[in-house]
């Protein structure tokens, strides 16, 4: 019993400030931030359990075994303890219950950067609407398309920053996954379906983009490097997008939600 | 019960081989998928959009070749048989080479004998582990530097879904295939399954399955995991059906499997056999057996929608002609969850078993782990979802399945509860079985644990679809399904072969294999923190010092299992020392029996009369053997 | 007895050699049975005038393929002799490259419409037939010549249908009808990049993508920068 209480204040002490620093996905964006805290919170929660159950194991390893080999001596016939079973449940149940219970607040306060769907039950709140950005999956590269910039579809991606910006995640042909790590964003690119997640940026830095979900042979090289950029950068960039890309524009289906290319293009 | 006599003296081998068994099966089975294809490729029109045009590559040839392959192997074997003997309006029979006289070549045909049964499905599940084995252990070589160098882009992607495939599919069946075959009926007190026909053809179903799957290499491959997302499986070459297929055969075995032994457990009970009486195996069993009765269907149903999207073009995953990818992952996955419990459930059943013997103590809290393993089996039908939780389900789904999800840890710490009170002021020996009870204990902590992260939405943002979760499923399904089968192999292995194991291998296997598991699968998790995707054939540079640790030490997981695979084979077939009385003292009815356990396992019925742990009280109470009557 | 236990024993151990060794055999055919289909490399040629690679892409490989009504990428010579059936392409490091195809192939037509415009060669831009081009209609497009490590992507129009003597499996002459895509880009540091074909070309499977779309050694390949 001491030797828990001791070990778990050492271990919850170590993985909240040790550990915490360099939990993922970093402390790039609010919603990354948030997801750092939780999973400093699951583990400094499972920290004392964990280590309850080892130091009883070790205890009872130590103590409880066999002293004189050979004999076969049994122990004493204790089948059972309501009292312990009725604490036992108890505890596991209210902390499971607070668990839940936070990873639902927490997921509610900003929608923590996970892709929800075309109904989002959480978002940061909003001072001015969101930068819309679209990102299109497709076999096997992602590009994006810029609603708010007369539809223009870009390869790379360029966010500005301290700003929210509103993923709507999509795809042309199988399932993707778009994970944008030190945005702490994934949200799955489903053929048909508006995926929206939520990230509100913070100073300029590089980002990686890759492809979470298996979507074909080379989904292992469905990967990218994005920025963050202040908004006079962004906003210089996305003119010179909008240059360059014009002539392809103009070819671009309008904008929607979702794309349903034809399926049997070159079927034979 | 009439035992119809069967030759006496032994035939020459040449005369054997002729009639029903294993080497008839597979000429048959080449013979129905020669006829399968050749009618499917009448199938092959040109005008059709979709079909594959190559000449030999039509998915409809390749399905029917498949389910003609099969019905052939059946045939070959016997399962025909019976029912053809019935429907001319012979008795009824049990009688399949039940008998001593046949010997070693009963392991090669239908045989009706659970024990035969049971060790069949050791050796055929054993065959196919080590291939899926050999596949991790490629993986982890083509892992060995950041880019493609040893094997192909669409080679590793395959042998990815080689591995995943094999394991979770053939694996399903490891415990209760091999050990629940040959235990339950020992331990309930009944001389067979409740219906042992359908027992042989769990395992020979399950082979089939097996080489259904081995025989995508000749295909193409399949480059989709083992999920087999659709509509990815939908662009796949004919190799996505051998996939298909193997998951059907697979899917009908487990069916078919967790039907019978509920039945036996259910119906064939001996005298004094209460619930309340029933060894917590038996309730391992009992849960895992629900599961796979009422989990595969689920599966069955898409795999079917996957097979008419091939062959009858039904769209049903494709979003542009009004399907929807969801589709695929829900009835996956609805199968899937539950399935991740019918590996892991077993492990429950053996290490809480195996506790009460080696600790000399009853099992504590006996009605409380029961409870624990039903409440799992149930719970885990309703946690699907926390697969999807970024793949933009409705949203207000989410909590609910974060609750449920994190809900089975209740149910999973009552059996933490009850093995470790029953640890509690016994008297420990620290046998290779106990130490693997022990390890089953540190890995599924650390597996339950890291799952809470994975169950948690916004952790799940980051892990989800990364390394994490692969280390994770890999410490609950390895540590926690694997590690169990080696304690019941180290356990009851000696019972059911007759032959002593090699200790000092043993213990060298175990020790070994839990520290290089553990400094394999670890950094893995460190690995999915910094932002490693599954299923990658590249990854950024500066991870490879940590992948390269994780593949050295994969390799030493591979060595462990080669010690294993020495032991086995040097103390069963080489040394053959036979086992004597009782060697780990315990109380259970099935050590109370000769070895070898005779073909019919009672000379008369045994009635209980206590609860199945009686250490620590009055001898008296020991399962009696003798008295009462058939 | 005595005897009769022993030969048993040395029968079973000789047993037990014979099916490790056979296993060992089974084991490497099957390990072997994954290394094989390597994509076999072609290199750029040098000349006077730079860095050259010559390309072209057919309706069908050769006959005598493994898969014979696939579509594929091939090496060829300046003067579109000498096909070779090879994916890897090995390029200089840090240099100008000059890319040649020859393409026979009609049209198929992007999902995603933006790739019908020339990226990251130099001047953005291509000769379509000695034609300076910038975008293709989207529905003409038979391949797609994209390394989206770098940045490059070049679409490559289709021969219209109503071509004369259209050419069907590999090899074919530059008496064929084709049409004829020259651009120039820098290679960045080593490194082995991936290349693709983004249009769905791949007949026989649903959205035109499975079979050689999936496949390197077809419509997927490396480029070796060394």
């Amino acid at each position: 019993m001491l030797w828990w209480l001791v070990t778990s204040v050492i271990g919850t002490l170590v993985v909240v400030f040790l550990l915490a620093p360099g939990l993922p996905p970093g402390n790039g964006t609010v919603e990354a931030s948030g997801q750092v805290v939780d999973n400093t919170v699951l583990l400094g929660v499972a920290t004392p359990v964990a280590l309850g159950v080892v130091v009883f194991f070790i205890y009872a390893m130590l103590n409880f075994r066999e002293r004189e080999p050979g004999t076969l001596l049994d122990g004493p016939a204790i089948r059972g303890d309501a009292r312990i079973q009725i604490w036992w449940l108890v505890a596991s149940a209210a902390l499971v219950l607070f668990l839940a219970g936070y990873g639902t607040i927490r997921m509610l306060v900003d929608g923590a950067g996970g892709g929800q769907g075309p109904a989002p039950i959480g978002a940061p709140s909003l001072s001015s609407p969101p930068l819309q950005v679209q990102v299109i999956a497709q076999q096997w590269k992602f590009t994006y398309r810029w609603p708010a910039y007369g539809g223009v579809e870009t390869p790379n991606l360029v966010l500005p920053a301290n700003r929210t910006v509103e993923f709507h995640v999509t795809s042309l042909d199988v399932i993707h996954s778009f994970w944008a790590y030190q945005l702490g964003v994934k949200a799955d690119a489903n053929p048909g379906i508006d995926n929206i997640a939520y990230v509100t940026t913070k100073s300029p830095m590089s980002f990686h983009v890759e492809c979470a979900e298996l979507c074909g042979v080379w989904h292992g090289y469905m990967f990218g490097t994005g920025h963050v950029e202040r908004q006079a950068d962004f906003a210089s960039w996305i003119a010179q997008q909008q240059r360059q890309y014009a002539p392809v524009t103009k070819s671009l289906p309008p904008y929607a939600l979702k794309y349903f290319p034809d399926p049997t293009r070159r079927g034979g | 019960m009439t035992a119809i006599a069967i030759s006496a003296g032994p035939r020459p081998v040449w005369r054997r081989l002729i009639g029903f068994n294993m080497f008839t099966g597979i000429l048959l089975a080449i013979v129905g998928w020669l006829i399968g294809n050749w009618i499917g490729n009448r199938f092959n029109q040109p005008s059709v959009v979709y079909y594959s045009t190559e000449a030999g590559a039509n998915d409809i040839a390749v399905l029917l070749g498949y389910l003609f392959g099969v019905i052939g192997f059946l045939v070959g074997l016997g399962f025909a048989n019976y029912p053809i003997r019935r429907m001319l309006g012979h008795p009824p029979t049990l009688a399949e080479h039940e008998s001593e006289g046949e010997g070693a070549w009963r392991y090669f045909s239908l045989c009706t004998d659970h024990k035969v049964v049971a060790l069949q499905y050791l050796v055929g599940v054993g065959i196919f582990f080590l291939i899926a084995g050999i596949n991790a252990m490629l993986i982890r070589t083509e892992l060995l530097q950041p880019n493609v160098h040893v094997f192909g882009a669409n080679q590793y992607l395959s042998l990815v879904g080689m591995h995943g495939a094999m394991m979770m599919g053939m694996l399903t069946s490891a415990v209760l295939g091999p050990l629940a075959n040959w235990l339950v009926p020992l331990m309930i007190g009944s001389r067979r399954m409740a219906f042992p026909r359908i027992e042989a053809l769990t395992f020979w179903l399950l082979m089939a399955a097996g080489v259904v799957l081995l025989t995508t290499i000749f295909l193409g491959g399949f480059q989709t995991g083992w999920t087999g997302y659709q509509p990815l499986g939908d662009q796949g070459t004919t190799g996505y059906d051998a996939y298909l297929g193997f998951f059907a055969l697979v899917g009908i075995s487990m069916c078919l499997l967790g039907f019978n032994l509920l039945a036996t457990i259910i119906t064939m009970r001996a005298p004094g056999m209460t619930w309340s009486r029933l060894p917590v195996f038996c309730w391992g069993v009992v849960a895992t057996s629900f599961l796979m009765l009422l989990a595969p269907p689920m599966l069955l149903a898409a795999l079917l929608m996957g097979m008419l999207d091939r062959t009858a073009q039904t769209g049903f995953f494709i979003a542009s002609n009004g399907g929807s990818a969801y589709l695929w992952q829900n009835l996956f996955w609805v199968f899937g969850h539950p399935e991740v419990y019918i590996v892991a459930l077993p492990g429950f059943g053996v290490v809480l078993e195996l506790l009460p013997v080696f600790c000399r103590k009853p099992l504590w809290g006996y009605r409380l782990a029961v409870a624990g393993m039903l409440g799992v089996a149930l719970l885990s039908f309703f946690v699907w979802q926390h697969h999807l939780f970024v793949s933009g389900i409705d949203a207000d789904l989410r909590p609910f399945y974060m609750l449920s999800t994190e809900l089975i840890s209740v149910p999973t710490g009552f059996t933490f509860l009850c093995a470790m009170a029953t640890m509690w002021r016994g008297r420990i020996r620290f046998t290779v079985p106990m130490w693997f009870c022990i390890a089953w204990a540190w890995n599924f902590l650390i597996g339950g644990i890291s799952g809470v992260l994975l169950s948690d939405v916004p952790s799940d943002v980051t892990t989800h679809g990364s390394f994490f979760s692969m280390a994770h499923f890999h410490y609950t399904i390895m540590g926690g399904l694997v590690f169990t089968i080696f304690a019941s192999i180290y356990y009851w292995g000696p019972k059911m072969t007759g032959y002593v194991f090699n200790e000092r291998l043993a213990k060298i296997h175990f020790w070994s294999l839990f520290l290089m598991f553990n400094l394999t699968f670890a950094p893995l998790f460190a690995l999915g923190f910094m932002g490693m995707p599954r299923r990658v054939v590249t990854y950024a540079s500066n991870l490879q010092p940590l992948n390269d640790w994780v593949s050295i030490c994969a390799y030493g997981i591979g060595l462990s299992m080669l010690v294993f695979l020495f032991n086995l084979v040097y103390s069963t077939l080489i040394k053959r020392e036979p086992l004597v009385g009782n060697p780990w003292g315990s109380k259970g009815l099935e050590w109370q029996l000769p070895t070898p356990v005779p073909v019919h396992d009672f000379d008369r019925f045994p009635v209980f009369d206590a609860d199945p742990y009686p250490y620590g009280v009055e001898p008296t109470a020991e399962p009696a053997l003798t008295g009462g009557g058939d | 007895m005595e005897r009769d236990a022993q030969s048993g024993r040395a029968r079973r151990l000789y047993g037990a050699i014979v099916a490790t060794v056979l296993s060992c055999v089974v084991v490497g055919l099957y390990i072997g049975m994954y290394l094989t289909n390597a994509s076999a490399s072609a290199s750029a040629t040098q000349a006077s005038s730079g860095t050259h690679l010559y390309l072209a892409t057919v309706p069908a490989a050769e006959v005598n393929d493994n898969h014979p009504t696939w579509v594929s990428y091939y090496a060829v010579n300046a003067d579109g002799s000498n096909w070779r059936h090879a994916t890897t392409y090995d390029l200089p490091a840090n240099s100008l490259v000059t890319v040649t195809i020859y393409q026979y192939d009609g049209d198929s037509g992007l999902r995603n419409p933006f790739i019908s415009q020339s990226q990251g060669t130099v001047g953005n831009d291509f000769m379509l037939n000695g034609k300076p081009t910038q975008t293709i209609d989207p529905d003409t497009a038979s391949h797609i010549f994209a390394v989206p490590q770098m940045g490059l992507s070049v679409p490559l129009q289709g021969v219209p249908d109503t071509a004369k003597n259209p050419c069907g499996n590999a090899p074919c002459t530059l008496k064929q009808d084709h049409e004829t895509i020259t651009f120039q880009f820098h290679t960045p540091g080593r490194g082995l990049y991936r290349w693709q074909c983004f249009v769905p070309c791949a007949a026989g499977f649903i959205a035109g993508w499975g079979g050689p779309m999936q496949t390197v050694g077809y419509m997927d390949g490396y480029i070796k920068v060394v």
